[in-house]
């Protein structure tokens, strides 16, 4: 190890993704990441060879569409000296687009996994409406087949994967599925849905779920709300946003007018 | 004016690549009324990721919101699943940075870079709920505004676009916006549209085809006369005289998502005198005017910093002949300002690489960081036929900067050739694989998997250039001649031969040197669903066959027909500045195989573009840059001597 290789230090934040920039894929985020990372002038690592790219690791994709008040990214630094930690997520914030905000920064001691390792289940809020030409559907008929789910020993769906269709269980990896109230004064507006899905052996999107749910429903403002991971038993996230936490108390919290 | 937002946004899941209609680039405006100013929808009729980056139209959207009295959103055009769902809804084309509906802005301004888009523009302008044809249009319909390279032959256009701005945009922008500012506060009453169309069409480098009458004979154009004696019979094409007083844009739009060329842009010089005889936009847009490398460096500088891109480009036609080329590389690479302070390394890409080694030289120091291909254009396979077209390289020129880059480090080289030009032969044609051949082979001795890409192109002959009066190749020729090509490099592993298909030169052949008349054979192509012409996936040629039988023209007439001296042309009213006289006698030097050397360099041959507008080329420095003939073929050996003089013009018709 030389000495550059030991000043080296991995740093985790912590990001939003809300508003109209849901609609860019997980590449394009991470664009944007090594775009501000360079306008902040943080002092990056780069891999070796012809073309050196920043050493940077997302954990999971987030599908193209769905918010998230919980991504993180694990970035290597070539060195720490003069950065100043505490200040970063609002350099970073003020570089990235609107929607995308840094809420936690924090160095990684040597030898922590990878969120890909790490990450066992995400908390996912989102909205069951009727699709289009469906009928509306109240809220007791949806909650009696989320019950009938949960009481489903197995609930198989089948998964078009790169043109194949393959039949799939997926009840081993839905934690926790509950109605949290109607989306608007019109149930033509539908449910809001909150669930634990895990991420092992696979992750588990809230599209899959719905459609277990029935073909009738459609699924809008869907919201990544924490990612999981286990240290002593417990479960926590990977990075904890200082202040209250916003997430699960207010779910239109940090909404931007767009 | 409400947002469309909310409608969009639902079908925003249904469609691919979501992130194009979202807007938000760093750099554009945020959601805003449109109401009390002149507002301008500027739109780029192809996908958002070939249109984002266009320079031009982010120059304009910067100028005019400027003005306070004035505001310009932006808009591309859907892809087809995205059109699908919007026509289903009945939602209209809209803006991106407020999602306005496209109908409630004063003009559509659409930029024109490529004939096969023209079908997209009729597209964008139904789906804003606008009538396609400008006679049908009310005063309370946007008016529908034209600029770029095509408009240098509006005429197949002319049914569609209410004004056509020809040339730079950078100062008519302002006059037309004045304009418009007075016909909204007259309240556009009834009658008035045809008035604001005329007085426009006074405003110079604006083409109003309402203003002007059509007359044939038979198939042949007789004229194309103004209606109105304050209306200009030839229109000239505006030029900004001083690149300098328009250091534009200050405030490149980053794209959140894919897109093509996604790094800085910076344009070193507009104009290219070269001279190749088949390109367009070296006619068009002289004479050379070079940003001074001052302004250049902190234009580099501040949008590295501003954007985080660690990649920028150099752009012109021809950027290795910008004056003082390697200072400017060396001190954007040097500049700890590019890079970081020096934490990351930074690009610099130079797009149309000249051919020779010191070009590669270049190429070498500056992507020390990120290494591209290199391509080069060598155009033409012998030399005769490079001097029919007057890309003056050598075979010398090109091995020496193949060997440069071989010992370098590349292991791949791309080359540029077109075939189909004017009096190619078979020979001409093969000529093109024994040059790849040769320039593996040259490779070989540095790196045992050095292998060259040959990509072919079929030419279509363009208005305003000497090959104006050329009858474009046939499909069958083209085919002939690619076959040719495959069969001579088959065999050798280091060649990969590319072609263009010949059928979609043939659309575009129809469409860059037709007549008003071709007009309506494009309506029935896109009446037919045929949008996205550039796309190979969308393209077809049956659509462009079938279209022109039903209007009854004639394809061999308007694309494989050599045309005489004494032949109206359908552009003829339009003016880039060159004399006529000067345009064919290049076409018959081309003929005769005789070369016509950079006039930067060498004396003036009174092409028309300086002259005819008081201007004069713009260079920062009098002595050719260094490397030799740098392609041209010319002699070097007066120095720093820059003899000008006028070549006399031959009056028309004395040599036929």
């Amino acid at each position: 190890m030389t000495d550059r290789d030991s000043a080296r230090v991995r740093v985790r934040i912590r990001f939003t993704k809300l508003g109209k920039v849901q609609w860019t894929s997980h590449r394009d985020v991470a664009r944007m990441w090594e775009r501000a990372f360079r306008r902040v002038g943080l002092p990056l690592s780069y891999s070796e060879g012809f073309s050196p790219r920043p050493r940077v690791s997302f954990g999971l994709a987030l599908p193209t569409g769905h918010e998230s008040l919980a991504e993180y990214l694990d970035v290597e630094l070539s060195d720490l000296t003069g950065v100043d930690i505490p200040g970063l997520p609002a350099r970073l914030s003020a570089a990235l687009p609107s929607g995308v905000d840094a809420t936690a920064v924090e160095i990684l001691p040597p030898g922590t996994p990878s969120l890909q390792e790490d990450v066992i289940a995400c908390t996912w809020r989102w909205v069951a409406a009727p699709g289009e030409g469906s009928e509306p559907i109240g809220p007791e008929a949806l909650e009696a087949r989320v019950s009938s789910i949960l009481a489903a020993p197995s609930v198989v769906v089948i998964r078009n994967r790169k043109g194949a269709l393959q039949a799939e269980d997926v009840r081993p990896g839905i934690l926790k599925l509950q109605l949290s109230g109607p989306a608007g004064s019109d149930p033509s507006q539908g449910m809001w849905l909150e669930a634990d899905l895990a991420c092992r052996p696979r992750s588990l999107r809230p599209s899959e779920v719905l459609a277990a749910l029935g073909a009738d429903l459609e699924e809008r403002s869907v919201r990544r709300t924490h990612q999981w991971i286990l240290r002593e038993g417990a479960r926590r996230e990977p990075l904890v946003v200082a202040g209250p936490d916003v997430a699960t108390d207010a779910p239109h919290a940090l909404e931007r007018a767009s | 004016m409400t947002s469309l937002w909310p409608q969009i946004e639902r079908i925003l899941p249904k469609v691919s690549k979501p992130a194009r209609y979202i807007g938000c680039e760093d750099g554009a405006l945020p959601p805003g009324p449109i109401e009390n100013r002149v507002s301008w929808l500027l739109i780029y009729p192809d996908a958002y990721e070939i249109g984002l980056p266009n320079q031009g139209l982010q120059i304009l959207y910067e100028i005019i919101n400027e003005r306070d009295d004035a505001r310009a959103e932006r808009a591309y055009s859907p892809w087809t699943d995205m059109e699908r769902e919007m026509r289903r809804r009945g939602l209209p084309l809209f803006s991106l940075e407020s999602h306005h509906a496209a109908g409630d802005f004063d003009l559509l301004a659409f930029n024109l870079s490529a004939e096969l888009v023209y079908t997209n523009l009729l597209n964008c302008v139904d789906l804003a709920g606008v009538p396609v044809r400008s006679e049908a249009r009310r005063p309370d319909h946007p008016l529908v505004v034209a600029g770029g390279h095509c408009t240098f032959n509006p005429e197949p256009l002319a049914d569609f676009v209410d004004l056509f701005v020809i040339g730079d945009g950078e100062e008519v922008v302002t006059e037309i916006t004045e304009a418009v500012r007075q016909w909204k506060a007259g309240g556009r009453t009834a009658g008035s549209r045809q008035r604001i169309l005329h007085d426009l069409a006074t405003v110079p480098g604006v083409y109003v085809p309402s203003c002007y009458d059509v007359t044939y004979d038979g198939p042949n154009l007789v004229s194309v006369v103004p209606r109105y004696p304050d209306v200009p019979e030839r229109v000239e094409k505006r030029t900004v005289a001083d690149l300098a007083a328009w250091p534009y844009p200050r405030r490149q739009l980053v794209p959140m998502t894919e897109v093509v060329h996604d790094r800085l842009n910076v344009e070193i010089f507009r104009g290219c005198t070269r001279g190749c005889r088949f390109c367009q936009a070296g006619m068009i847009t002289r004479p050379v005017r070079e940003r001074p490398v001052d302004q250049v460096l902190e234009m580099v500088s501040t949008g590295l910093r501003r954007t985080g891109y660690d990649e920028v480009s150099l752009t012109s036609l021809s950027s290795a002949d910008f004056s003082g080329i390697d200072h400017t590389v060396r001190s954007i690479v040097e500049d700890p300002q590019c890079s970081g302070n020096g934490s990351y390394p930074v690009s610099v890409s130079l797009p149309s690489l000249r051919v020779d080694a010191f070009t590669v030289g270049v190429a070498a120091e500056i992507q020390k960081a990120r290494r591209t291909g290199l391509t080069f254009a060598p155009e033409a396979g012998t030399w005769r036929m490079r001097q029919v077209i007057n890309k003056l390289i050598t075979e010398e020129d090109l091995y020496g900067a193949v060997e440069s880059a071989f010992s370098q480090g590349w292991r791949r080289v791309k080359l540029y050739f077109l075939t189909g030009l004017p009096t190619e032969t078979d020979e001409d044609t093969v000529g093109i694989a024994a040059l790849a051949r040769n320039c593996v082979a040259v490779g070989r001795s540095h790196c045992r998997s050095a292998s060259v890409t040959a990509s072919v192109g079929g030419f279509v002959p363009k208005p305003q250039t000497p090959f104006q009066w050329y009858g474009q190749d046939t499909i069958a020729s083209l085919q002939h001649k690619i076959g040719l090509l495959r069969e001579a490099t088959h065999r050798d592993k280091g060649v990969q031969l590319r072609w263009h298909d010949p059928k979609a030169s043939l659309a575009e052949g129809i469409a860059s040197r037709g007549d008003r008349r071709v007009g309506a054979a494009i309506e029935e192509v896109w009446r037919r669903g045929g949008t996205f012409q550039e796309w190979s996936e969308h393209f077809s040629l049956d659509l462009w066959t079938e279209a022109m039988a039903s209007c009854g023209l004639s394809i061999e007439w308007y694309v494989h027909r050599e045309r005489d001296r004494d032949e109206v042309l359908p552009w003829s009213h339009v003016s880039a500045g060159l004399h006529e006289d000067f345009l064919w006698q290049e076409w018959q030097d081309a003929l005769s195989a005789a070369g016509t050397p950079d006039c930067r360099w060498t004396p003036c041959y009174d092409c028309g573009a300086c002259t005819g507008y008081g201007l004069e080329h713009v260079v920062a420095s009098a002595v050719a840059p260094a490397g030799g003939s740098q392609g041209t073929g010319q002699d070097l050996s007066r120095g720093s001597e820059v003899p000008v003089f006028l070549r006399p013009r031959i009056p028309a018709g004395a040599r036929a």
